[in-house]
């Protein structure tokens, strides 16, 4: 028992004297996870507005799809990018198989289908509310989706926020495209993974304490934006 | 009545709409062979629940195919430029979820008015409608009057000819309708056309010019409200009056 306490202190002493190794770790995490939820955006935001106001044959089977890619296995998209990326691979020569741009594009595949499975739902809920109002301020179908996208930005703000909560807590896809090399791609989760099975626990309980952290700030504003939309509605009714 | 001859087209109605009809599995929902709205004052539509009136107001206000018949604008086919002329505001105001000003802001900005004559449309409006110094105030945290106010400023906003308003005040108290009723008065003074759905006969003998009684998706009567409440001219009409007229 002493021995974890011992490890809990160093780990704390590592956060609060600014370790340069921890913090290089912390900040990698946060740049893939950040971009790779920035890219995820730009992609998801335009095909969860179009199904929801587009009407075109097939579409609730997309819309199913999308819902059950919400809950890929991290691991196989992981693999599915490693096949991709491997020399052997058909984007081999790209050689990006453990850099962070392979990291990057294994989190888009993870968050995509989240924040277009959210918006999807987000537009469709407000366009049902907005369709006669709109059109009878003559405003066109496709003019409307930005107008949608804006009225549910705070819903689609939560949609984010989940989409940066799966990619920056996940392991799976990130130990086999990255390979959790020292320096160049070892992000929070591959190396807690890694410092915890070598019995290195102070570096791996440092980084879990910021994982935790993270994921309490991101809870926490999920929450608080729940909470304003919650009584934006209480309010109207 | 029926007839679109010469005469007629001379004192054109504002709104006509003919043979309109519409049907759902096999039952009709609206068939109105004839109307004609153009009177000086608000027309007020009355009538029980499920008689057509809200699908006649859609069908006028092109939000509605009808399954068959045309519905004419100042002697033309109703088309994208007479939608662009009216505006109409819903039983359930729909407010965007921004401020009070940039609701209105998003009419005048799609009508292309710059930002210093917005501001002071904006400004000049929400004096109007008693809802000045809430400008900065979320749109969807107003009263449900307040709210619905503004639904009418914004519809105002696009400066109609014609104003459809779909039962606006059936759920507000009787000091929050009479706010919406001074509002649409005070339109109509100004040379709005109103056309109104309402199951208020106190508002429809307050706000109206002339009657369209509707009964089980047909016109069962057109008439000035002064003859439609002093002796109507239908089986209807004195149904309706009594309170007997439930579907």
């Amino acid at each position: 028992m002493q021995g974890f306490a011992e490890e809990f202190r160093v780990a704390m002493g590592l956060i609060v004297s600014g370790d340069p190794e921890l913090w290089a770790i912390v900040l990698l995490s946060l740049k893939v996870s950040l971009l790779a939820v920035l890219i995820a955006a730009c992609i998801g935001m335009p095909i969860g507005a179009a199904l929801a106001v587009g009407r075109f044959p097939g579409r609730r089977l997309v819309i199913v799809l999308l819902n059950a890619l919400m809950g890929l296995p991290p691991v196989v998209v992981g693999l599915l990018v490693y096949l991709m990326l491997s020399r052997s691979g058909p984007l081999g020569v790209l050689q990006l198989l453990y850099t962070p741009t392979a990291m990057i594009i294994a989190q888009v595949l993870l968050v995509t289908p989240i924040i277009a499975a959210l918006t999807r739902q987000t537009v469709e809920t407000l366009d049902i509310e907005y369709t006669e109002q709109l059109r009878s301020l003559g405003v066109s179908r496709l003019a409307s989706v930005p107008v949608l996208l804006w009225d549910g930005r705070l819903a689609l703000l939560t949609a984010l926020l989940a989409g940066f909560g799966r990619a920056i807590a996940e392991v799976g896809a990130v130990i086999v495209v990255g390979g959790n090399i020292n320096h160049v791609t070892r992000v929070m989760t591959t190396t807690i993974a890694l410092e915890t099975s070598k019995g290195n626990l102070a570096l791996a309980l440092a980084l879990g304490a910021i994982l935790v952290g993270i994921a309490f700030v991101v809870t926490a504003l999920v929450s608080m934006i729940g909470i304003s939309r919650e009584r934006e509605v209480l309010h109207h009714a | 009545m029926r007839d679109w001859d010469g005469a007629e087209m001379l004192t054109q109605p504002r709104m006509a709409v003919e043979n309109l009809r519409i049907g759902r599995n096999g039952s009709t929902l609206l068939d109105v062979p004839y109307l004609a709205l153009g009177g000086p004052g608000p027309t007020l539509i009355l009538g029980p629940n499920g008689a057509g009136k809200s699908l006649l107001l859609r069908c006028m206000h092109g939000l509605i195919q009808p399954d068959g018949g045309t519905v004419w604008q100042d002697g033309a086919l109703l088309g994208e430029d007479h939608r662009a002329r009216q505006a109409m505001v819903f039983q359930t105001p729909v407010l965007l979820r921004r401020s009070v000003a940039a609701n209105l802001d998003f009419v005048l900005r799609r009508q292309g008015v710059r930002w210093g004559s917005r501001k002071a449309r904006i400004a000049a409006l929400l004096d109007e409608g008693g809802l000045a110094g809430k400008e900065r105030q979320a749109a969807r945290s107003l009263s449900g009057g307040e709210a619905q106010r503004l639904a009418i400023l914004r519809a105002l906003a696009c400066n109609p000819e014609i104003l459809f308003l779909d039962e606006p005040t059936s759920a507000l108290d009787p000091a929050a309708t009479q706010a919406v009723e001074a509002l649409i008065l005070r339109a109509s003074a100004r040379g709005t056309r109103i056309v109104m759905v309402t199951h208020d006969v106190g508002q429809a003998r307050r706000l109206g010019h002339d009657i369209v009684l509707m009964q089980a998706g047909r016109v069962a009567e057109h008439s000035q409200a002064a003859d439609f409440f002093a002796a109507p001219r239908t089986a209807a009409g004195r149904a309706y009056l009594s309170g007997a007229l439930v579907i």
